[in-house]
């Protein structure tokens, strides 16, 4: 595997960040009942990063979580499954928010619908919106994000890596393919 | 809000089965404790269930009365989604004489995906396991293991205590009949505590030394020393009284009381792997004292079965 194109650094992740945090609070007309919550890992990161900009905008603080999804996969029983399973880390009530999805690559679609069916155990939102950093396409599931930071049409053949200083040292976005 | 860090490891459980904690390397020992760390939020929810184990079937196989072991796995497996049907052997065709692998070649047939085994043979649930393709957990295997409550007691310690490694661990009472001891002497040495058995001789068995512990019948000078104390039953029902009459004797020279851990490290964790005997092991005071975790025991039981079940029936060959 080898990285075939760099699609995004590290001042255009920033820019998306902020752009994305602009378009919330401008559809959701501010951050009344607003909450966040990043799905495990990197999703959580952009969340945090969300809730900064957030802040910086409106001056404004808003809770932000984070979801495991591993318990809701619907691949468990498959080869592919590599169940590591993280922690969901949500302590406020969702009940009547506008919650906001957060999550670093949409592809498939079927991470959404597993975390959709994770955070209605945990209540019932008013909305739930969904932002994610790069939107690669070939959706599986009737599922569309409400806020993108990039769209990138890909092959299945290859992979897109989103690299965040949190987890993997810099802050960028990568297509990776074989040959 | 603090953020938990990435699990440590991106490693796979691979192993089918769990029979007992002498059989896992550190690595998976962590891995497990690290997923029950996950599993306890469930539990925590207003909707107390995940589908992480939904269309699997397990079955609690109890050749030993058991409550709190039966109810814990059977709570998890719940919690998870999966079917539970509990079998107690009084009642079925094992008193027809029905052996061990047959019952489980018929609940494999029943197409049952885990098989949760309590047995008063030590080995029995190494031998379902090798006889059987479905997952074997062993709730304990007559004086052998005890791998389940060996790692919540081990959870419970981590969390109160931060680390494993280091730690001074007593465990106290009936060291020679104990399945509980054995797991935890195993788990807790290859985490790298320190572990120290106390018992009057007659309740060592011969060899402990060899298992890397030390050896002691002093229980103020091992208590002196402890980070922590797991106080083990006194099991009259295995007949331990004829070897032992006097249990009040007990009470006086081994028994954990209030005046003891005064002189003890002041946050001492008390541990208890239940039902408790009050005033034979312990006095009220301590099981019901500041240092005593033995509900959260049984709280974090629930979290430990959960990933229990949940690794050894997502279990991946390498």
């Amino acid at each position: 595997m080898k990285i075939k194109a760099k699609i995004m650094d590290k001042e255009a992740v920033a820019r998306a960040i902020v752009r994305i945090a602009h378009e919330i609070i401008e559809k959701n007309k501010g951050t009344e009942g607003l909450c966040l919550v990043g799905i495990r890992n990197r999703g959580v990161y952009i969340a945090l990063r969300l809730a900064e900009s957030i802040k910086k905008i409106e001056g404004t603080v808003i809770a932000a979580g984070a979801l495991d999804i591993t318990f809701y996969r619907d691949d468990l029983a498959l080869a592919s499954g590599r169940p590591v399973v993280r922690k969901t880390e949500i302590d406020f009530d969702i009940n009547k928010k506008n919650l906001i999805l957060v999550d670093d690559v949409l592809y498939t679609g079927r991470t959404i619908r597993a975390a959709l069916d994770a955070l209605i155990d945990f209540g019932r939102p008013r909305s739930i919106q969904l932002a994610v950093l790069i939107d690669r396409g070939h959706r599986e599931l009737p599922i569309r994000a409400d806020f993108v930071g990039k769209n990138i049409p890909t092959s299945c053949e290859e992979t897109v890596e989103v690299r965040l200083e949190e987890t993997d040292a810099a802050d960028e976005v990568v297509i990776v393919g074989k040959d | 809000m603090k953020w938990s860090l990435w699990a440590k490891t991106n490693m796979n459980w691979t192993r089918k089965d769990l029979l007992g904690l002498e059989y896992l390397n550190r690595e998976e020992i962590e891995m497990i404790l690290d997923t029950a760390d996950s599993f306890k939020e469930v539990s925590t929810r207003e909707i107390k269930k995940v589908p992480a184990l939904r269309g699997k079937t397990a079955v609690n196989l109890f050749y030993e009365p058991s409550t709190r072991t039966r109810v814990s796995f059977e709570v998890a497996a719940k919690r998870l989604s999966a079917d539970v049907i509990n079998i107690a052997v009084e009642n079925s065709s094992v008193r027809k004489g029905e052996t061990l692998i047959d019952t489980g070649k018929n609940i494999q047939a029943l197409k049952a995906d885990i098989v949760v085994i309590r047995h008063n043979c030590s080995g029995a649930a190494d031998m379902l396991a090798r006889a059987l393709d479905i997952s074997v957990v062993n709730a304990g295997d007559g004086w052998h293991e005890h791998p389940t409550q060996a790692l919540l007691d081990i959870f419970t310690l981590r969390e109160k205590m931060g680390k494993i490694s280091g730690l001074n661990m007593a465990i106290v009472g009936d060291i020679a009949h104990s399945r509980v001891a054995r797991s935890n002497i195993w788990g807790l040495t290859k985490l790298g505590a320190k572990v120290t058995v106390c018992a009057p001789q007659i309740l060592f068995p011969p060899g402990i030394e060899k298992m890397g512990v030390k050896v002691s019948s002093d229980i103020d000078e091992v208590l002196k020393h402890a980070d922590a104390v797991n106080v083990l039953r006194m099991q009259f029902e295995r007949d331990t009284n004829t070897a032992f009459p006097e249990q009040l004797e007990y009470f006086k020279n081994f028994g954990i009381t209030q005046e003891r851990l005064a002189k003890a490290k002041k946050n001492i964790v008390v541990m208890h792997p239940g039902p408790i005997n009050r005033g034979i092991e312990m006095s009220s005071e301590v099981a019901d004292g500041a240092n005593s975790v033995i509900l959260e025991q049984v709280t974090n039981g629930i979290a430990i079965r959960m990933a229990v079940l949940f690794l050894v029936a997502t279990a991946r060959e390498v």
